[in-house]
């Protein structure tokens, strides 16, 4: 055996929990009716802004909060073009995305090769050691619980509460919820923040903690699979973790199998999770009114309110 | 008594028109009110301030004897007004329960919500399932959606706006029991409509509104509804005239139309066969949702059915596209003015090329004949009366009327063999559908086929030669349009559709 289980669940779990992050995050943007495309944009800031902290601090926590805020002030002007000014939230996206690129380049310039504090895992020595269940349940640092426990978090909130019932309302069909008189633009704003928080904060745990460097378009696309994740999903939390855990499973595999000289072109396996995701997407979408069901009805139209 | 709510030179002014000036009215306890007018006659810009949408530019309102200002719908609703929105403010992915949630400040656990939402509307005899998507329920249910959302807030004054524009004649005869209900139980409402006949024999006081300000009151049940339609328009209205025809050859034939919708909430066409001749009107009435837009998708080419399901002089066109359609002589108007009929951000010229350039001639090989094209929108603006600066404005710049006039004179002017319009006055004011039906009743005298799809059946029965009904995607077998009563109709439309018919009778006869 060449690949040996054990660790490839361990490294697919920590692949995953940036795009993790990052898609939890636009899964709430997406229910309350914004298609936010500057994912990949706002997780690279956040790479940079947590890296350059980690650095200077020497604290992972004020590392993860500024890749937070990293994310947060992309998100920001996201929201003040969408919401207020009422620009075509696609353009805009992608435009973010492009400038999050180029603005983590600029900000990182200086950092690349530095060494970061190291991440501690949480669990004792004594639990790790167990055969089997030891690495895979308890040798990971916080923010790999932490991001599963966002996800249940996000279900239930959206399941069960209120907000949760206001946000997918917002969502599906913001001129109704504006006659009832909730405040549409206000709560999409919220929702962006949240979503750029969760995209920095997906970035930053790249940088910092699983590859422990900076490197400029670290990122590599991994906003772009956390988007598609979301449909994937079909706007359903559980299913995003799974996917994630997926598509992680695939990007580890691939790896793994180019250690163990498997005989396949290494372009092909480093391209391997963009095309199970469009295979994954092209079926899904197959059955067009099952996919408009689940779809927020409002996602990506600009809501003007009138009179 | 002293009033409830009272209005006093309530004004509200946008950009270039004045939407309410100087408005006063009041409503007793218990009251049923309806306010009266033409689009734009400033209905909608009222009941929006009262229920807190919209704040006015002067004038005071007191409710219950104190000062009234709600700053927005939370401190309306908070203060005992509810609302029923003409366009329903409904969530369609959302349960029942959810969707009532939503509407409410505090709302209680979701099973005591259920439970209450059982209670209520089996109360005021309109049942509803807790836990059902909004979105596969009918129109009517999903108004009985709204009406409970603001009966569970016991409100002092309820205000519905055009309820009854989407219901049948028998599901009117229940909501009107309900508001009955309500208003001997102490419920001021205020009723908008453009129905007179229903205002007669519903309401008990009435202020009509022109051009933002109020010409007249009365008692709707000492007046005619003629003279009611007088006092809002400010003239009397000619009634569609039309010669005697005799049907000529079939045009337009279709069998076993089958179709699946192409959205989740649509409605599927099952086995739908009709016949039109040359110099008839063909009505197909029904509720919104039966089927109305897949049957118009179908007819105009947007959607593909087998060729056989579709002919037009005896050629299978089934499966032919909108324009190849166009040329062989079928043209249509769907419901959706913006959007779907139109363009909205593009030029009224541009928007006569998009369905005008094969049979009119505007372009050649690929180039638009712009000179023709223009002459072509100014004679459609010239010949149906639309009120706009000129044909280089966008779409979206024109008033629901003439914009409608401007899509329907569009097709008219092609000189179509057979003509399908979707709700072709749906919107529009008096004056202005009444030319619209005119223009279609002019159009099939002079030998063509017109297909009239509707929800006001009083138009249908104005315009049309046979009459049939569509209900869940079925069209009934159809009967000669003239003397055909309303409960008849009724029936046609499946009217009961979801309720019990001994519950049927029951409202029925306590209405009575």
């Amino acid at each position: 055996m060449l690949i040996d289980p054990v660790t490839l669940v361990v490294a697919l779990i920590i692949a995953s929990t940036p795009v993790l992050l990052a898609a939890i995050g636009e899964l709430v943007v997406e229910k309350t009716g914004v298609l936010n495309l500057g994912v990949e944009g706002m997780m690279i800031v956040g790479a940079v802004t947590g890296f350059i902290v980690a650095v200077e601090t020497g604290s992972v926590t004020l590392a993860y909060l500024a890749g937070m805020a990293g994310g947060m002030v992309l998100s920001a002007l996201f929201a003040i073009l969408t919401q207020v000014l009422l620009s075509n939230q696609v353009a805009t996206g992608l435009a973010l995305t492009l400038f999050g690129i180029g603005l983590a380049a600029l900000l990182g310039v200086g950092y690349p090769g530095s060494t970061p504090p190291r991440v501690p895992d949480i669990f004792p020595q004594a639990l790790q050691d167990i055969p089997i269940a030891g690495p895979i349940l308890f040798g990971h640092s916080a923010m790999i619980y932490l991001a599963v426990m966002l996800v249940a978090t996000v279900w239930y909130v959206l399941q069960h509460t209120r907000t949760g019932l206001i946000l997918r309302a917002v969502g599906e069909s913001h001129d109704a919820a504006h006659a009832l008189g909730y405040k549409v633009i206000r709560i999409r704003i919220l929702a962006i923040l949240f979503g750029g928080a969760c995209a920095g904060l997906g970035g930053a745990f790249l940088s910092v903690a699983r590859v422990q460097n900076w490197i400029e378009g670290m990122t590599v696309g991994a906003g772009w699979i956390a988007l598609a994740l979301v449909v994937f999903a079909s706007w359903k939390p559980w299913r995003v973790l799974f996917g994630a855990y997926l598509f992680g499973g695939i990007s580890a595999l691939q790896l793994r199998l180019q250690a163990a000289e498997v005989n396949v072109p290494v372009a092909l396996l480093d391209s391997s999770p963009y095309v199970v995701t469009i295979i994954v997407l092209v079926l899904i979408s197959s059955d067009r009114a099952r996919a408009a069901l689940n779809a927020p009805a409002s996602l990506g139209k600009v809501f003007h309110a009138s009179g | 008594m002293t009033p409830l709510l009272e209005i006093r030179g309530l004004t509200k002014a946008y950009p270039g028109v004045v939407a309410n000036d100087d408005v006063s009215f009041s409503i007793a306890p218990g009251e049923v009110h309806a306010l009266l007018g033409e689009n734009g006659a400033g209905k909608s810009t009222l009941v929006k301030m009262i229920y807190g949408l919209v704040r006015p530019d002067a004038g005071a309102m007191t409710l219950g004897g104190g000062p009234y200002t709600p700053a927005e719908p939370r401190a309306a609703r908070a203060s005992g007004v509810a609302m029923v929105f003409q366009h329903f403010s409904l969530f369609e992915a959302l349960s029942v329960a959810e969707n009532i949630a939503l509407g409410m400040e505090t709302p209680p656990k979701p099973r005591d919500l259920a439970q209450r939402i059982h209670h209520v509307s089996r109360a005021y005899g309109l049942p509803l399932d807790p836990d059902r998507m909004v979105g596969d329920l009918s129109a009517g249910e999903r108004q009985r959606v709204e009406i409970i959302r603001c009966l569970l807030q016991n409100p002092k004054l309820l205000i519905m706006d055009e309820p009854t524009s989407v219901l049948t004649p028998q599901e009117v005869e229940i909501l009107f029991h309900t508001l009955r209900k309500l208003s001997a139980e102490g419920t001021a409402i205020l009723y908008i409509s453009h129905k007179l006949e229903e205002i007669r024999t519903l309401c008990d006081a009435a202020t009509i509104l022109r051009l933002g300000k109020v010409v007249a009151t009365c008692t709707p049940r000492e007046v005619s509804a003629a003279q009611m339609a007088e006092m809002m328009v400010g003239k009397s209205l000619s009634q569609p005239a039309r010669g005697a025809t005799e049907p000529g050859e079939v045009l337009l034939h279709v069998s076993g139309l089958s179709l699946e919708p192409a959205s989740p909430f649509g409605t599927p066409l099952r086995h739908i066969g009709l016949e039109v001749r040359a110099g008839e009107v063909l009505g197909i009435g029904g509720v919104a949702g039966n089927g109305q837009d897949e049957l118009l998708a179908a007819l105009s080419g947007e959607r593909r059915v087998e060729p056989g399901m579709i002919e037009l002089r005896g050629e299978r066109i089934g499966d032919t596209g909108p324009e190849a359609r166009r040329k062989r002589g079928l043209l249509c108007a769907p419901e959706e003015r913006l959007g779907h009929a139109a363009a909205p951000d593009m030029s009224l010229t541009e928007n006569a090329v998009l369905t005008g350039r094969t049979r009119r001639g505007l372009d050649r090989s690929g180039f638009v004949g712009w000179g023709r094209a223009r002459a072509f929108a100014e004679e459609i603006i010239a010949r149906f009366d639309v009120r706009t600066p000129g044909p280089g404005v966008a779409a979206r710049a024109l008033s629901g009327g003439n914009l409608q006039k401007y899509v329907i004179g569009r097709e008219i002017l092609q000189d179509p063999d057979v003509l399908i319009v979707n709700q072709p006055t749906w919107g529009v004011d008096a004056s202005a559908a009444a030319a619209i039906r005119q223009a279609l009743l002019d159009l099939a005298q002079n030998g063509a086929a017109v297909v009239v799809i509707s929800q006001d059946l009083d138009e249908l029965l104005e315009v049309s030669d046979r009459f049939c009904a569509l209900n869940e995607g079925r069209l009934s077998a159809p009967r000669p349009a003239r003397g055909l009563s309303m409960e008849e109709i009724g029936l046609m439309l499946g009217g009961a559709h979801d309720m019990h018919e001994a519950q049927l009778r029951a409202a029925t006869e306590a209405a009575q």
